[in-house]
């Protein structure tokens, strides 16, 4: 049975952060995520202009338009995820299943987007540690079309993004989860904190990505 | 088990050391204080039958005593130093005139470069001899360091002279001898297995000697 | 062990029977899991130790093999005589191994665990199975680090600082999996300690008893907060850096290799961003437990607790600021290091007013010296010691002699080892009670305790000398400089005294092992505290309080006017008393 305590602080102590354990814990877990994005994006800023001729501007390599495209995509699913917890709040269970299926689906999507652009960079010769030998990328480098190096360029965007997209893939396997409780009829419009919790890490994931997105792709 | 820091052979070295013992004096009465403090608190507060302690929650009037006091102290010793650091790593520190020499570090020796008879460092009459720092006595003189590998660290105790040499970096060292002799240069840093086998020397000679040493091994060394 | 509480809220393990596996393996209970952090940590502290022996041999009798030292392998130690790559590795392993998996775990794992919960009156941690996993997730990472001694090339060598390009590339250290294996295994353990901060700081922020305001909390739980509070915030940092050392080595990325605009002094940057509030971290619960035991053995309050609890509030905060006071000399701009010099000597001050405090606690009081209260002001002894030569480096120009040497690894083990360590010695004997229902062996624990603190300051403080003398750090062959060949004797002395205090652990040891099973039986508050975790059964048993505590008053009314005892616990009720409005508060 929902215990309707279980959405409010802990019953009889001293009011501390006056909302219940799991939501106080997710965000002061995001906060430690919030210094460990910091890290990555500090030694970014650091290298880029410590070295701006060892930049590319983001059309060079990047393709802006697939991945403003995949931001989209990501926005859409903290939309879905947000509509999925309104759902049960008001206690609609089909409408939750619905709009969590979706928000697992467009996250998958995301990753998979995310992939593809790797892979397709990685054909082009735009690897971590810059240039792959022989590669087209490299050949327009010796054209003097492109930097002469990008090892730090490439160092940092795929450090960068590639962990946004593993703290997207982690948030994908617990939306999975959460998904499969939900079908399970495991929420309740007394008792949804699994739903809100992950609605937290997710929003708080899409928020570093339009960060990044800005950092790397506009800028 | 001595305090007192080995004879220095360079100019800033009196005013490195004369901080030091500033300070060695203030953190010495600081230590005594606290010591002393606590032994007789020991012996005069220890539990005895009949004794209560007294119910003190605390005192402001102690507490902005034992603020305001170290607070200052450590802003005096800041200031005193601030002008010291300025004088022997600032921006500007560097005398006009000092001589030029290049120190390049690496695994796990110290090639050091003079300039050659054109007076220019950098030019294609330098020549080079490992592990040896030859430079004429009260003549200040500047080190151009640099690293091939990893990170050393440039150590003359005497000179009280210290600077981390880093790979992609030039960093300019500075310091004035004071006396003629030979005197030990270590690596500072850890830079790998062979890190205890970087000494070197560096020998300070009067101003004709020094000429002399420059004139013969210019002939002589490896270029 | 004691019987089962029936616990107050809603936990995932009521009155049922547990196997053994459940409740002492893979156990949700936090006295259980800070327990096992305590095992974990010692047998750590052992190889730190061990660790640490061999080094000294080294520097004390170079000439001689290492006893037993013929069983190491030729890779390491062919004949007995260390090879000076093996001595950079063990340079390294102690340090880490010291820092991550002795003292961090000693300090927050065991007593953040142990002591949060009851402390402030809950049945457990806010999620038990996430504090399962912490423990795990960082028995798996010393698991880790330990095998870079087995594999080949050896364990990391390039400090526990790992400077970049030295750390980045086995071209120059010639270790390969094992510099890998550390980086890896303080990424795990950075993740064990994320979790666990996020346990800790849910649980003190939001599941206090009522009554237990904000100040009315021990220092050692103030302590344990803020420190939960850096750990959140300066490990991510290490992780990311971590991380970015990883690739480097690995798939080739460039971050802190100068060719092609990597640069090294990033490294230090991000390590020391981290590294500095990680130094606060290793002894701000030290701190809280010393307040805490001297209180109580003074049978007095705290001396200016308010002033205390906004000193370690100050501490944690420009803790943030002075990184760059360990990059003095690295060639960073020399203007930085007058912004950092002056926010290294501001942060003296909150530190200068604990000690004055701790001292105006003894004063005037009637004071026990119990074994954990001898171990408490041994800390405040030599952790002065450590902070006053700290003054000395914070000089910019007087680093300049100082920096990388003995000087320095002086005053790092007074805090970290007259400090901290003697902290938790203190801390250990004083909870061991609450944790296994014995006390530990007086006896056994002042001899402990005398022979610790006699080794320990000649052992260590000659090293203060070495240094004057300018003696460097991390050096295998001194002998190789004229300069500090009249230093040997003392490295001698130095290294007899070293293996004098390592012995002294043994009485330690014994006391620990042989009370759990022979000591006395503790009664419910043997040291006549006013703590909430005296007022259960000794061991405190699974889900802590038979009833919801309810807090009247503060943690250190010692000699109270009020009572007649000189004690006066935080739930007991005086007629004066009145209920705190959470006790009542609907559900």
């Amino acid at each position: 049975m929902a215990d309707p305590a279980m959405m409010r602080p802990p019953a009889r102590r001293e009011i501390g952060a006056d909302v219940y354990n799991e939501k106080l814990g997710i965000w002061i877990f995001l906060g430690s995520e919030v210094m460990f994005f910091t890290a990555l994006i500090g030694a970014y800023i650091i290298v880029r202009f410590g070295s701006p001729e060892f930049w590319a501007l983001p059309n060079q390599i990047l393709n802006v338009p697939v991945t403003a495209i995949n931001t989209f995509l990501l926005i859409c699913s903290s939309v879905t995820m947000v509509k999925a917890f309104a759902s049960i709040q008001d206690g609609d269970q089909k409408k939750l299943q619905l709009y969590m299926v979706a928000t697992v689906i467009i996250g998958a999507a995301f990753v998979g987007v995310q992939a593809y652009e790797y892979t397709t960079l990685v054909h082009e010769g735009f690897l971590p540690s810059g240039y792959a030998a022989g590669s087209h990328l490299a050949e327009l480098a010796a054209r003097g079309e492109l930097p002469a190096s990008v090892s730090v360029y490439g160092s940092s965007f795929y450090t960068m993004t590639g962990f946004h997209g593993f703290h997207v893939s982690m948030g994908v396997v617990c939306m999975v989860f959460v998904t499969w409780k939900a079908f399970k009829g495991k929420y309740t419009k007394e008792d949804h904190r699994g739903v809100e919790v992950i609605g937290l890490y997710w929003h708080f994931v899409d928020l570093v990505w339009i960060i990044l997105f800005t950092i790397v792709y506009l800028v | 088990m001595s305090w007192i820091l080995p004879p220095s052979a360079s100019t800033f070295a009196s005013d490195i050391d004369f901080l030091y013992y500033v300070i060695l004096w203030i953190t010495g009465i600081a230590f005594v204080i606290v010591e002393v403090g606590l032994v007789v608190f020991i012996v005069k507060y220890r539990a005895r039958p009949g004794r209560k302690a007294e119910y003190i929650q605390g005192s402001t009037k102690a507490e902005v005593i034992w603020t305001a006091i170290p607070a200052v102290t450590v802003v005096v010793i800041g200031l005193m130093s601030g002008g010291v650091w300025n004088d022997v790593k600032g921006r500007n520190s560097v005398p006009a005139g000092a001589i030029p020499y290049g120190v390049h570090a690496q695994q796990f020796e110290w090639q050091i470069s003079y300039r050659g008879p054109d007076g220019q460092l950098g030019t294609g009459d330098d020549f080079t001899v490992r592990n040896q720092l030859h430079i004429p006595v009260n003549q200040p003189v500047v080190m151009r360091l640099t690293a091939e590998d990893v990170i050393h660290s440039l150590f003359i105790p005497a000179f009280r002279v210290k600077q981390d040499a880093m790979p992609g970096m030039t960093i300019n060292v500075w310091f004035e001898a004071t006396r003629v002799g030979e005197f030990e240069i270590a690596c500072a840093e850890l830079c790998g297995i062979g890190h205890t086998t970087m000494g070197a020397t560096v020998t300070v000679h009067t101003a004709d000697d020094y000429q002399r040493w420059l004139a013969d091994r210019a002939a002589a060394a490896d270029r | 062990m004691a019987t089962t509480a029936l616990p107050l809220e809603k936990t995932t393990h009521a009155t049922h029977e547990m196997s053994f596996v459940r409740k002492y393996i893979f156990s949700t209970d936090h006295k259980i899991i800070g327990i096992q952090f305590l095992l974990m940590s010692f047998v750590f502290l052992l190889f730190g130790g061990l660790m640490a022996m061999m080094m000294r041999w080294q520097l004390g009798f170079p000439d001689q093999p290492l006893p037993a030292g013929q069983l190491l392998p030729e890779t390491m130690a062919p004949g007995g005589f260390l090879l000076p790559e093996f001595y950079n590795s063990l340079v390294t392993m102690h340090g880490t191994i010291m820092v991550f998996f002795a003292i961090m775990p000693l300090l927050v794992g065991v007593f953040g665990n142990f002591l949060i919960p009851l402390k402030i009156g809950a049945p457990d941690m806010a999620f038990p199975r996430l504090n399962m996993a912490s423990f795990w997730i960082a028995l798996t990472a010393g698991i880790l680090i330990m095998a870079g001694f087995f594999v080949e090339g050896g364990a990391a060598g390039a400090g526990w600082t790992s400077y970049a390009p030295l750390s980045a590339s086995p071209e120059w250290t010639g270790v390969v999996g094992g510099q890998q294996l550390w980086l890896v295994s303080l990424a795990v353990v950075g993740l064990a300690s994320i979790l666990g901060a996020t346990n800790y700081i849910t649980t003190v922020v939001n599941m206090r008893a009522p009554g237990m305001t904000w100040f009315r909390l021990p220092l050692s739980i103030w302590a344990l907060f803020v420190t939960a509070i850096l750990v959140l915030l300066a490990i991510p940092i290490l992780s990311g850096a971590a991380i970015m050392l990883f690739f480097d080595q690995t798939i080739g990325t460039h971050f802190f290799d100068p060719t092609d605009g990597g640069q090294p002094l990033m490294w230090q940057h991000l390590f020391w961003y981290f590294g500095h509030p990680e130094v606060y971290i290793l002894i701000l619960p030290a701190m809280g437990f010393v307040s805490d035991i001297i209180a109580n053995a003074s049978r007095k309050p705290v001396f200016g607790y308010h002033s205390m609890v906004y000193a370690l509030i100050s501490i944690a905060f420009l803790g943030w600021i002075v990184w760059g006071h360990h990059m003095f000399m690295s060639g960073m701009n020399p203007t930085l290091g007058m912004a950092f010099m002056m926010s290294t000597m501001i942060i003296a001050v909150p530190s200068a007013i604990k000690v004055f405090n701790w001292m105006g606690t003894m004063w005037r009081g009637n004071i026990m010296f119990h074994v954990p209260m001898l171990h408490s002001v041994a800390f405040v002894s030599m952790f002065v010691i450590g902070g006053l030569s700290g003054v000395f480096m914070a000089s910019p120009p007087v680093d300049i002699y100082f920096h990388d040497t003995y000087f320095i690894v002086a005053h790092l083990h007074y805090v970290l080892f007259g400090g901290s360590l003697f902290a938790i010695f203190g801390a250990v004997t004083f909870w061991y009670p609450k944790m296994f229902g014995k006390l530990m062996n007086p006896l056994l624990g002042k001899i402990h305790f005398w022979l610790t603190f006699v080794f320990y300051n000649l052992t260590f403080f000659p090293m203060h000398n070495l240094g004057v003398g300018g003696h460097m750090r991390r050096i295998y062959d001194p002998s190789q400089y004229e300069f500090l060949q009249p230093l040997a004797p003392l490295n001698t002395f130095i290294t007899v005294s070293a293996l004098l205090l390592f012995a002294a652990q043994i009485p330690f040891a014994v006391n620990f092992i042989m009370s759990w099973f022979n000591g006395e039986e503790a009664g419910e508050n043997p040291w006549n505290d006013n703590g909430l975790e005296w007022i259960v059964p000794s061991p405190a048993p699974h889900g802590n309080f038979a009833e919801l505590p309810i807090v009247y008053r503060g943690p250190y009314e010692f000699s109270s006017p009020l009572v007649e005892e000189d004690f006066l616990p935080q739930t007991r009720k005086l007629d004066s008393d009145t209920e705190p409005a959470a006790a009542s508060a609907a559900e």
